[in-house]
């Protein structure tokens, strides 16, 4: 989506940061990355990352293009391990207190704790009903009624229930955009993870599918600690209680999201969250 | 000379870079034109003269015993002053009733011109789905470990070498590889067995280099959702991948068929007899059905082409088994295009 132009020397745009209540520093930290360091083979794309990410907050990752935010958030679910040559090179990130790099942990227990929503919206060409099923059935759940209660309780979850209910044995690639994107958050969403993470997921909508995206985000927060990468500031600031600013592969500030948008510390997110760079 | 005016650039001249434009497309055109006469006139020659051995112009309109009997010995012989064309059994009842009439009549007998081609028919089809379901279920599983699960290195790139390599080596070589392999070495004789494996052997390259295409163009969104939901790679690969790629997978069987269907020399060593007065499942225990050689069309074909005369008497047998041999092919073609149809239906994406 393109970012509105502005004009360079523009003074830092005002933006509406939406939580109501300031995000609670208090909150358990999930996920706790650690002085990380991540390498694509012998070229480093993390370096010497920490920080906390709460509970049952929003926590979103911007930065320009390249920065390793998307990286950062696919060590989460260890989804790097597809790619030959990519591994952690130095310090921990722990979930709930495991190193979930330790050679000990079950990848496929990992996966189902932390979800994941991709920026192109994915769901396999098979039926709106076996989407979200997938998870439930490869763990070996086989009873219908359970599993006509999890597809209901995932569409309600993902607010696509009465779009779709009468339609649940259709393929789910007759589905619009923006309604694809959501069966990928039920999806997700039905194997009950504790930890979210959503790689640009609104990046291939338009504002109305955007929108509906951005309020199941307020939703979900209620039950699931979210982590969200996103190009679009306007974004981050809407729906996000902490905001991560990347830039080269460091972490340039993080805070919470409304002192990152109003009163950065660095002249560098300032400078990228008032659109004068990135 | 620079054109005074526009019109005079846009109108042009001919120049020898227009004509040799020209020239050249006619030339590919005519190429291409070329094939399709080749072609055309294959289809039209075997159709015709084998078609007017199968379709008859009365009910039932087939050649019946032509697709049901096997292959007999024609006896032609003159008798009441006409030519009588009999197959064998037939003439030696006519000889025993007609007896003195017969004394002294020259016969002239041309083998495997009268009857029909069931056994032949019914020895392709076994050789060609058998080697098909071993050359798929060994191929398929290559490639979903070359695709899937190998990382690339030196043993990895030599193994597609190899494999690029075997898809090069000639039919006949194959042959005689199964023919000291399985028929001898392995002593399962001239045998059903021996054919399969051996013609599983002469397409498995195909097999694995489509099925790996087929796999590789499966969208990687598939396998990253299914990995994130936890499931493990072969859950993935089981479910989100494989049924994905059988289409194209398909597509490349299409082509092996034709081909070990089609490849006699391979046949001819491992698995093809001449004659064979049983049919295959005629055989005293099953565990003897693997074990038997089968008569086979392309065999059939080079046969009677080229070890019997060529006259008015043996043309029938000729055109008729070329005829229902490229039928046979396409029809299980057919069956592996349909499948392939209904499979894409299924998996739109």
């Amino acid at each position: 989506m393109p970012e509105p132009a502005v004009p360079p020397s523009a003074a830092p745009r005002p933006v509406a940061v939406a939580p109501a209540a300031p995000a609670n520093p208090a909150a358990r930290a999930v996920i706790e990355i650690d002085d990380v360091d991540f390498n694509y083979g012998a070229a480093r794309a993390l370096h010497d990352i920490t920080l906390n990410i709460p509970e049952r907050q929003v926590t979103a990752f911007i930065g320009p293009s390249g920065c390793g935010k998307s990286t950062l958030l696919r060590c989460l679910n260890r989804m790097n391990d597809l790619i030959d040559g990519a591994r952690v090179s130095a310090g921990q990130i722990r979930i709930d207190g495991v190193d979930i790099n330790d050679p000990r942990v079950d990848i496929i227990e990992l996966r189902k704790r932390v979800g994941m929503v991709f920026q192109k919206s994915n769901p396999f060409p098979k039926s709106i009903y076996e989407n979200i099923t997938y998870g439930l059935r490869i763990q070996g759940q086989k009873s219908k009624a359970r599993l006509d209660e999890v597809v209901e309780r995932s569409l309600r979850g993902a607010a696509l229930w009465d779009e779709v209910k009468d339609r649940l044995h259709e393929s789910a690639l007759g589905m619009s955009g923006g309604q694809q994107q959501r069966l990928c958050i039920a999806r997700a969403i039905a194997v009950e993870p504790e930890i979210i993470l959503m790689d640009e997921p609104c990046s291939a909508l338009d504002p109305i599918a955007t929108a509906k995206v951005e309020e199941l985000i307020h939703e979900l927060k209620k039950q699931f600690t979210i982590v969200i990468v996103t190009h679009n500031m306007q974004q981050a600031a809407r729906c996000s209680d902490r905001t991560a600013f990347f830039y080269l592969g460091k972490l340039v500030e993080y805070a919470d999201t409304r002192t990152i948008f109003m009163n950065p510390a660095n002249p560098q997110t300032e400078a990228y969250v008032s659109g004068r760079f990135g | 000379m620079k054109p005074a005016t526009t019109a005079q650039a846009i109108y042009g001249r001919p120049t020898s870079a227009k004509r040799i434009e020209t020239g050249v497309f006619w030339l590919l055109r005519l190429c291409t034109y070329f094939v399709l006469l080749c072609a055309a006139f294959i289809f039209w020659d075997i159709g015709t003269k084998g078609g007017a051995v199968i379709f008859k112009s009365s009910a039932p309109f087939i050649n019946v015993p032509f697709l049901t009997e096997a292959p007999e010995t024609l006896n032609v012989f003159d008798y009441q002053g006409g030519k009588r064309t009999m197959g064998d059994r037939a003439f030696r009842q006519f000889k025993a009733e007609h007896e003195a009439e017969l004394k002294g009549v020259p016969v002239e007998t041309y083998v495997y011109s009268a009857g029909g081609i069931f056994p032949n028919i019914a020895g392709t089809v076994l050789l060609v789905l058998g080697s098909m379901l071993i050359a798929l279920v060994l191929g398929v599983l290559s490639a979903i470990y070359l695709s899937e699960y190998a990382t690339d290195g030196p043993f990895i790139r030599f193994l597609r070498l190899a494999i690029i390599n075997l898809a090069g080596v000639p039919s006949i070589v194959f042959g005689l590889f199964g023919f000291g392999l399985f028929v001898i070495a392995f002593d399962f004789g001239v045998s059903l067995l021996a054919g399969w494996l051996t013609l599983a052997f002469m397409v498995l390259p195909v097999i694995i280099t489509a099925s790996e295409e087929a796999l590789k163009a499966v969208p990687k969104g598939y396998r990253e959702a299914s990995l994130a939901l936890g499931a493990t790679k072969l859950q993935t690969i089981r479910n989100n991948v494989l049924p994905y790629a059988l289409p194209g997978i398909l597509t490349s069987s299409v082509l092996a068929i034709a081909r070990v269907a089609g490849e006699t020399a391979p046949m001819m060593f491992t698995a093809a007899f001449v004659m064979r007065d049983e049919l295959p499942w005629q055989v005293q225990r099953w565990t003897e059905f693997v074990f038997q050689g089968v008569m086979a069309l392309p065999y059939h074909i080079y046969v009677v082409a080229s070890k019997i005369p060529q006259n008015e008497y043996t043309r029938d047998v000729q055109y008729g088994t070329a005829f229902v041999f490229l039928f046979t092919v396409a029809a299980i073609a057919m069956t592996a295009v349909i499948l392939r149809q209904r499979l894409r239906k299924k998996y739109k994406w």
